[in-house]
């Protein structure tokens, strides 16, 4: 069974906040709930399947579906790190072709700003984890994890600093427009490559923000879609992958997204050609280089020419991408950036993206996540999604 | 100030205390399949190539290359090289490189052999120094 069309993204909500230390976690889901519901024209009493991860705190979504008062037949709580949103939508289309549910509110939320998270330390583990033993003492957190990879790349490929600083400079030439983006500013090139560096090779500015927020996206069936007054943005094909260690063949030059963009792709019977605009995650620069080779946005290897010279700008280069500001310069809200992902594909499909950056009529939309670790263990997700 | 990074506890568990038994005798251990004759880490009960549960535990010689790293050098009291280091044996792991390695000094490719380092509960950490 395919879900090409069997379900449709009615409501998106990206809360406005970055710093919210007045706020509870879960009043943060909460308030990003009511704004998607707000979007799509519904009411909470509509809501009768919920889908979280793992910074819904509490037992999985037990805990959120008791706080907002949820009446709920389906219930999911998959967890794939900052992708498993995208992941989301695509079990939500699948619960909704089943006749598990009718309205799926997927919310995420967290305060890693005011709690004083960051990309240098490494998270909290249990003995239990069974890589714990053999990588915890060593330090790896998200920026030297991460760094390794463009280490490798660089290595193979010839991939410089200026073209990972093109992703970033890119990025901040969209978040300019955005009033809610923690970091406004345009850049330069030279500004990223004299930024301090971090974990070699990754400057701060190759790095995302962490900020606190959330966001949550309503996934209907399509007659109740089609009831409401909101532009149609029907998923077209989705896919999933995770990827870790391989044994010990470890392979650092590429992501799941060689898996999950493909099986998108064939499930909603388009090529990278078509796509129009792609929301990348952007834990750092080197996690969208990655994805646009795997995603077949251009060769293996050839990432860095394909970013630099402004091509990921929007009204300048081919393939614009994260027109929000992304998680580089917006928000990253949880550490998690893959619903904004979604929210921004569909402000643009809708066509009520920015219009200093608004695609001109952007019907074919790709979202792309990597949760975890992209050099340890990491799930990829691809979401492909039509304006109708 | 310490200029040597404090490298915390590994946590062993029933299934890899032998590794960390071994490491404090200055041995390095990794796992192979009996049955379908893979090397794999990081080690585990059951092969993750065939699924076998005849794996054996085998002292790697401890000597390898640097597949990739990256040295922390900010948010962090002590700057530090996380690497993943190739072992002789075909199989890569995670790894850090020695207290007083060059860290301006490393390069992808470069050979390495194991040493091993105190954590804060006196476990023997594996690391490596260049060859």
């Amino acid at each position: 069974m395919s879900i090409n069309g069997k379900a449709y993204i009615a409501g998106a909500f990206e809360h406005p906040t970055r710093l919210a230390p007045d706020k509870s976690v879960a009043q943060l889901h909460a308030e990003a709930a009511r704004g998607a519901i707000a979007d799509a024209g519904l009411s909470k009493n509509d809501i009768d399947g919920y889908f979280s991860a793992g910074d819904a705190p509490g037992l999985g979504g037990l805990a959120m579906v008791d706080y907002m008062g949820l009446k709920v037949r389906h219930i999911d709580s998959t967890e794939t790190g900052g992708s498993s949103y995208l992941i989301h939508v695509a079990h939500a289309a699948q619960a909704i072709a089943a006749g598990k549910c009718n309205v799926a509110l997927i919310t995420l939320a967290g305060r890693p700003r005011s709690e004083g998270s960051s990309g240098t330390q490494p998270r909290a583990q249990n003995t239990a984890t069974p890589d714990v033993g053999y990588e915890w003492p060593y330090g790896g957190a998200t920026a030297n994890m991460y760094g390794m990879c463009a280490m490798r790349h660089m290595h193979e490929y010839g991939t410089t600093a200026e073209q990972l600083a093109w992703i970033k400079v890119a990025a901040s030439h969209h978040a300019q427009h955005n009033p809610h983006a923690m970091l406004r500013e345009v850049v330069t090139v030279e500004d990223v490559v004299n930024s301090p560096v971090i974990a070699d090779p990754l400057h701060r500015m190759d790095c995302c923000v962490v900020t606190d927020g959330g966001g949550a996206l309503i996934v209907t069936r399509p007659e109740i879609a089609k009831s409401l007054k909101r532009p149609l943005v029907k998923v077209l094909g989705t896919g999933e992958a995770p990827k870790g260690q391989m044994g010990g063949k470890v392979d650092l030059t590429y992501s799941g997204a060689r898996w999950a963009g493909p099986a998108a792709f064939a499930e909603a019977k388009v090529t990278p050609k078509d796509i129009q605009y792609v929301s990348i995650y952007d834990s750092f620069t080197i996690t969208v280089l990655m994805q646009l080779e795997d995603l077949g946005f251009c060769a293996k290897g050839q990432g860095g020419h394909f970013v630099a010279d402004g091509n990921l700008i929007s009204g300048r280069g081919s393939l614009p991408f994260n027109t929000d500001g992304g998680g580089l310069c917006n928000n990253h809200p949880a550490n998690r950036g893959g619903i904004t992902k979604v929210i921004e594909a569909v402000r643009q499909l809708r066509g009520e993206a920015h219009p200093a950056v608004q695609v001109k009529d952007c019907r074919l939309a790709l979202a792309s996540g990597i949760g975890g670790l992209l050099g340890a263990r990491h799930g990829a997700a691809a979401l492909i999604m039509e304006r109708e | 100030m310490s200029t040597v990074r404090k490298m915390p506890a590994p946590l062993p568990n029933p299934e890899n205390q032998p590794y960390w038994d071994a490491a404090k005798e200055g041995k390095l251990l990794v796992k192979r399949c009996k049955d379908c004759g893979e090397f794999h880490f990081y080690p585990r009960a059951i092969c993750p190539f065939c699924f076998s549960d005849q794996t054996e535990w085998v002292e790697s010689k401890g000597t390898g290359s640097i597949y990739s790293y990256s040295v922390m050098r900010r948010g962090v009291p002590v700057p530090f090289a996380i690497a993943y280091v190739t072992l002789d044996e075909g199989i890569t792991m995670l790894t850090n490189m020695a207290d007083g390695t060059d860290l301006d000094g490393l390069s992808i490719g470069q050979k390495v052999k194991v040493a091993f380092k105190a954590a804060e509960d006196g476990s023997a950490v594996p690391v490596f120094t260049p060859a």
